[in-house]
């Protein structure tokens, strides 16, 4: 059990029956899965891990959260020793650079963090200023590696690379199912994250060749308390389908009034953000949540690795589902452990520079493995489709890991409640 | 061009959310009305509320319109004990002593909210919760017309309450007059408390209706007690007419801009009609002109 200021580290947590049997496992499949296996007795290497564990992202901070939770029990049982410091940053850049001085006042190490693109910046900025390592878990504004930092590395897609990467898979997605819109309208938050997602799209959606006109653009505050007026705007224009970029609150808000307003479209899919995939998302809407699209970093159904660290969150969190946040959440810390135990110390330019010679085959999201450019930027992470269906986030695409095939058209609201 | 109904639907559903808001500030206009207090734990006291509704909701399956009753009088406790254990002590302190008691009041329900329920929104689902009215070409969505009505009804109470009952005479004679309401002997702390306690049953009452139309987290508390502020100095601090004029005007207000400008520009357009109040008529739309 952690809360702020209090660490995780290795051998808490998770129960020893539970844990035993995932071990085994591990040691079974480990030494083909991941070259982290060598064991060295070294000190865990201490990480400050930032997310906005309260405020209006509270929700999806302490997803993230889950993720750092199991981090230091499975990655001791790859041979990898990392000490866990936990800060919120109540949904505030302001929050998150004194929370990010402060954990560098106390000595961590690595700093990880933030989930989103403003606090990251301003935590990216600390990190540059007091020569401290810090590992983006997710965070897509492109800025933020494009400023030369030297200390700054994310393992998470820049905005241009998910709408490139999203827009392609709608266009995708129309093939497969043989249904062409004509039209959409697209809504999206207007933070850090979700302009740069519309500034994004605007560039490259003539470059990817969308086969559909984008008849209007409505921003809205990502802590709108009513979306009405913005839902009954778009349902004015009567667009073929709607593409959004949401946060949580606002998914659930926007959905529920597209309901009420029996605002009918072919679907409802976001080239790239959070909030629909989410299980708050599915277990508030109920039957509306269904079919919601998303095209996201996502984890990799097919790996042994995802597997284990699956079984190892259901196990601990019974009620929750493992999607992308503890994902990459577990994956930066990962990282910031792999890089400890190749530099064989925690001193900073140690860290830094096993950090840019990071070199990970066998990791839990979907993609090439993990690498950092000169931007500090891993440019192999890859995008999947995930289609609410029954309730939970599948794969509908690529192919080669699809579990189920999508729906497109979806059908209307007064045929599902 | 949008079709002409479409902005009539969009003040339609101002008018319908701008209810709601004007519940919430009701409260924070009486408090301060009668006793000089301003609540900067309003909106916590709201998001109180709001939990409570969901723990009606989830232990006794009970609608958060009819748990109402069940939660007003909770909040009116509550606010009752605040103000006889804490505020009182402030009445007569200078305000920026006021200000930091209820601000730590404000913390102390938001981290208590934290420690109780975790940073996770919740929500009540009741079953119109997707249903709606179709009124010709418009579309009104059940949950926010059963809110204003009951909004609406609750301040008509509320009305009534202050101009047709005994104590609710004695708590304007407070607030017209605090020395001569002392000298006829009305006892003044026990009519504050019972005011700071219609104050907080307000908040909660809000609280039972907002439930419906949003999802609660422990932090929403100060986005609401600056809401409710605009509203109530938009209206006039201390008239509860000018609360409800004021919910009505930054809620129709808030659709309009967010058809005629940008969505994302409709708190801006609240604050900036707060700063045109504030130019032309320092005292509110419906406040009294100091003397």
């Amino acid at each position: 059990m952690t809360t702020d200021d209090k660490t995780v580290k290795p051998g808490g947590g998770i129960g020893r029956r539970q844990f035993t049997g995932a071990a085994i496992a591990g040691a079974a499949t480990l030494p083909v899965l991941h070259p982290l296996r060598l064991v060295r007795a070294q000190a865990p290497v201490r990480v400050g891990v930032l997310l906005p564990r309260s405020g209006f992202l509270s929700a999806i901070g302490a997803a993230c959260w889950r993720g750092a939770e199991l981090a230091p029990n499975i990655l001791s049982d790859m041979g990898l020793a990392v000490e866990v410091i936990g800060a919120d940053t109540e949904s505030n850049p302001d929050t998150g650079r004194i929370q990010a001085e402060r954990l560098i006042r106390e000595g961590v190490d690595i700093l990880v963090g933030c989930f989103d693109s403003g606090t990251t910046a301003a935590v990216a900025q600390v990190a540059e200023q007091n020569g401290m390592p810090f590992v983006i878990n997710i965070a897509a504004d492109p800025a933020i590696t494009e400023q030369g930092y030297q200390y700054v590395f994310r393992n998470f897609p820049k905005a241009p690379t998910l709408v490139m990467r999203g827009l392609g898979s709608i266009n995708n997605l129309f093939e497969v199912t043989g249904t062409t819109p004509q039209t959409t309208v697209f809504m999206h938050v207007n933070d850090t994250f979700g302009t740069a997602m519309s500034r994004g799209i605007q560039a490259l959606a003539p470059q990817v060749g969308v086969p559909y006109e984008f008849v209007d653009s409505i921003s809205y505050d990502p802590q709108a308390r009513d979306l009405s007026v913005e839902v009954a705007r778009a349902r004015a224009l009567e667009p073929d389908f709607l593409m959004v970029v949401t946060r949580l609150n606002d998914a659930i808000l926007l959905v529920r009034e597209c309901v009420r307003q029996r605002f009918d479209t072919m679907g409802i899919i976001s080239p790239g953000s959070p909030g629909m995939y989410e299980k708050q998302f599915a277990e508030t809407l109920g039957p509306y949540a269904e079919y919601a699209t998303t095209s996201v970093p996502w984890f990799n159904p097919t790996s042994p690795i995802t597997t284990e660290l699956q079984s190892q969150f259901v196990a601990e969190f019974p009620d929750q589902t493992f999607e992308l946040n503890p994902g990459f959440t577990f994956e930066a810390l990962m990282i910031c452990a792999d890089a400890a135990q190749r530099a064989g110390s925690n001193n900073t330019d140690d860290l830094v520079a096993a950090l840019r010679a990071t070199e990970i085959a066998e990791h839990p999201m979907y993609g090439g493995p993990i690498q950092f450019d000169e931007e500090g930027q891993n440019p192999n992470i890859g995008t999947v489709v995930v289609q609410i269906q029954d309730g939970n986030p599948v794969v509908t695409a690529p192919v080669d890991i699809a579990t189920n095939d999508p729906v497109f058209p979806v059908p209307s609201w007064s045929d599902r409640g | 061009m949008l079709p002409i109904e479409f902005y009539f639907d969009a003040a339609i559903k101002g008018l319908l959310t701008g209810s709601v808001y004007a519940m919430l500030a009701v409260g924070l206009s009486i408090i301060f009305g009668v006793m000089r207090v301003v609540n900067f734990a309003h909106g916590e006291m709201l998001v109180a509320g709001m939990f409570g509704a969901y723990l009606v909701f989830v232990t006794l399956g009970l609608d958060p319109i009819l748990a109402i009753p069940i939660v007003a009088v909770v909040m009116f406790l509550f606010g009752v004990a605040l103000q006889r254990g804490l505020i009182d002590r402030f009445i007569t302190a200078p305000e920026h002593q006021q200000f930091l008691v209820l601000i730590g009041v404000a913390l102390i329900l938001t981290n208590g909210l934290d420690m109780i329920f975790g940073p996770d929104a919740r929500n009540v689902q009741v079953p119109y919760a997707f249903a709606s009215f179709e009124v010709g070409p418009f579309f009104l969505d059940n949950v926010r017309v059963y809110s204003a009505i009951t909004a609406l009804a609750l301040i008509a109470l509320l009305y009534l309450f202050f101009n047709h009952t005994l104590t609710g005479k004695a708590i304007r004679a407070c607030a017209d007059n605090n020395r001569g309401a002392q000298v006829v002997g009305l006892n003044v702390s026990r009519l504050y408390a019972i005011t700071f306690g219609i104050g907080a049953a307000c908040a909660g009452a809000a609280g039972c209706l907002l439930i419906m139309v949003i999802d609660v987290t422990p932090h929403l508390g100060a986005d609401f007690t600056l809401l409710a502020f605009t509203i109530v100095i938009i209206g006039g601090l201390g008239s509860m007419t000018g609360a409800l004029l004021g919910g009505l005007l930054i809620g129709l207000s808030e659709a309009m801009a967010g058809i005629l400008i940008q969505p994302s520009l409709k708190s801006s357009f609240s604050f900036g009609l707060l700063i045109l109040v504030l130019l032309l008529r320092p005292n509110g739309l419906l406040g009294k002109r100091s003397s």
